[in-house]
């Protein structure tokens, strides 16, 4: 396989994103961040910290989703929409690696966007205790499963860029998003009522949508609990596994499509 | 071997929102260009040019038939290395200057480091960009997008330049540099294959040329044979009004009368009874000059010529 194609395009993806000042909201965000670990830890007296982690980590999965939705609908769209990609399919490069490239491309701003925001995170955790604890190393853990379903996100974004608009784009991979966030209660929803059929369509729907719930450990680790090293080998298996059936799917209908 | 091979290529394209119908852009072209020939595709808007330049650089797919270039299937990695392209009116990652563009897509191919800076110097310097090297691209007119698409298409020094209206949009010293960069890429052997609808630019660089209607070709091969069967001569006379319908007869186009002459065309079989007429009558010849028609009326009358033959055709269908 020659990598360099994919590599190039990956590069020329990432430096789109920094040159369209995505990334420049993270330090706002830090900001924003560090100053209300200040404020929090003046009126919420005994659990600022357990506060201070549920939020930063929504706030980090909340904001990398923007990103990942924002950017990942115009992943093809704009190429094609602007014909930027006639010139670029007309070198060497295969379409599988063209998409290849987009979809790295969009994971490294999105890895880099998320080390900046942990930074922050960090210092404000930091500053609220003035040191750092043992249970608070399951926080990586937390932060490894934002970058999983901002990956799986990702994915996601790119098959329906394929094929749909920006916004049926960004609607579709909202709605997947939160079905999927909920995945776990349609099961348990299945298990409860006594129809077959409503039994069989819940588990249908509960393993055809991308399961976001498992990737949720905001809550624990928040109370410092460990994560079980099972579900980080499972979870991570699950976003190679969906995510590479994204691409194959996503490949398959690039490979043939018009580029009017 | 022939650079470019394209047999009855047709391309459908679906249209219609709710009852989608096809619509055909191209049908069943067929024909070929040499190496080292610098060949220019003719039509109106809507022709089926792009079609074909499309189809030849794997964007779209074909309905039927195939097309080869250097004896290869288009579409294919391998081809692209000896294929340059210039899509029709261009547009380029805006927020790339212009040096990181060419290297950008010399990352495309296999070139190493100090070959990819020489390429791009090179290639800056030829399309008159080197001092704009820095500039982004959205800061860029559109003559200057236009120059470095010329510099993206033939950065890895191709075999065959597929260039997409390469003067469209430009201004006159624009399309003179594009043209003389043509004439330079024909001088280094290279088969340049371009579609316009700028006439004098074809005649000015073309071997040869294909003429396209409405997707189906009418007419192909060397501008010389192409407007030598309409080669007549033009003559200009003096005589009196009432030779004026016999002349008028005489002639293959209306007679125009300017200053007490008479200019007129005539076709080379009916040369001896106007030669006769002007002896008998004494019609004073002032000038006898061979015309060549150009290729503005010759690419006119085809395109009505086929026009015409779809309504016929059209009309007996629907009878």
């Amino acid at each position: 396989m020659n990598s360099s194609p994919v590599l190039a395009v990956t590069l020329n993806t990432f430096r789109e994103a920094v040159r369209d000042r995505i990334l420049y909201n993270l330090v706002a965000f830090a900001v924003i961040l560090i100053a209300s670990a200040v404020l929090f830890g003046q009126i919420s007296i005994g659990i600022e910290k357990i506060i201070l982690i549920n939020l930063g980590l929504s706030s980090i999965s909340v904001f990398g989703l923007l990103i990942a939705i924002f950017l990942g609908i115009n992943l093809v769209f704009k190429e094609i929409d602007k014909r930027s990609l006639y010139a670029l399919l007309s070198k060497p490069v295969r379409r599988w690696q063209f998409l290849l490239g987009k979809f790295l491309g969009l994971n490294v701003t999105l890895l880099v966007n998320t080390i900046f925001m942990t930074a922050g995170f960090w210092a404000a955790l930091y500053y609220l205790n003035r040191k750092f604890e043992r249970q608070d190393q399951f926080i990586w853990v937390a932060i490894y499963f934002i970058l999983l379903e901002l990956s799986l996100v990702t994915a996601i974004c790119l098959f329906f860029s394929c094929f749909s608009t920006p916004v049926l784009s960004a609607v579709f991979t909202f709605l997947l998003y939160i079905i999927g966030s909920f995945s776990a209660d349609i099961r348990g929803f299945g298990e409860l009522t006594h129809s077959a059929p409503l039994k069989a369509l819940s588990t249908f729907v509960y393993y055809l949508v991308p399961n976001f719930s498992d990737f949720s450990v905001a809550a624990p680790v928040a109370h410092g609990k460990a994560v079980p090293g099972t579900l980080v080998l499972l979870n991570t298996i699950y976003t190679l596994c969906y995510a590479s059936v994204l691409l194959v799917a996503s490949m398959a209908v690039f490979s043939r499509k018009d580029l009017k | 071997m022939t650079a470019i091979q394209i047999s009855g290529l047709t391309k459908d394209y679906q249209i219609g929102f709710w009852r989608k119908r096809p619509w055909r852009a191209l049908d069943g072209l067929s024909l070929e260009v040499e190496r080292g020939e610098v060949f220019g595709f003719l039509g109106h808007n809507g022709a089926g040019k792009t079609t074909t330049l499309k189809l030849l650089t794997g964007l779209i797919f074909p309905t039927a038939g195939t097309a080869k270039v250097l004896g290869k299937p288009v579409g294919q990695p391998e081809t692209f290395r000896h294929l340059g392209y210039l899509p029709e009116n261009p547009y380029f990652y805006d927020y790339l200057t212009a040096q990181e563009l060419l290297d950008y897509f010399a990352h495309f191919f296999q070139m190493d480091a100090g070959l990819r800076v020489r390429r791009r110097e090179e290639m800056l310097k030829l399309v008159g960009l080197d001092s704009f090297r820095d500039m982004p691209l959205r800061k860029f007119s559109k003559g200057m997008l236009q120059r470095i698409g010329i510099a993206q298409a033939v950065l890895h020094d191709p075999e065959i330049v597929l260039l997409d209206e390469p003067m469209s949009g430009l201004d006159p010293m624009g399309r003179r540099e594009v043209r003389d960069l043509i004439v330079q890429m024909k001088a280094e052997g290279k088969t340049v294959f371009f579609s316009t609808h700028i006439l004098s630019d074809v005649e000015a660089l073309c071997d040869r040329v294909a003429i396209l209607n409405r997707g189906k070709l009418v007419g192909v091969g060397r501008l010389s044979e192409l407007l030598r069967q309409r080669s007549g001569v033009e003559a200009v006379v003096e005589c009196a009004s009432s030779c004026s319908a016999e002349l008028q007869h005489l002639a293959s186009k209306p007679v125009t009368v300017s200053g007490g002459q008479y200019r007129l065309e005539i076709q080379e079989e009916n040369m001896p009874r106007f030669l006769a007429f002007c002896q008998t009558e004494g019609v004073r010849l002032v000038s006898l000059n061979p015309i060549r028609a150009s290729l503005e009326d010759y690419f006119t009358e085809l395109s009505q010529s086929a026009s015409d033959g779809e309504h016929v055709s059209s009309g007996v269908s629907a009878l």
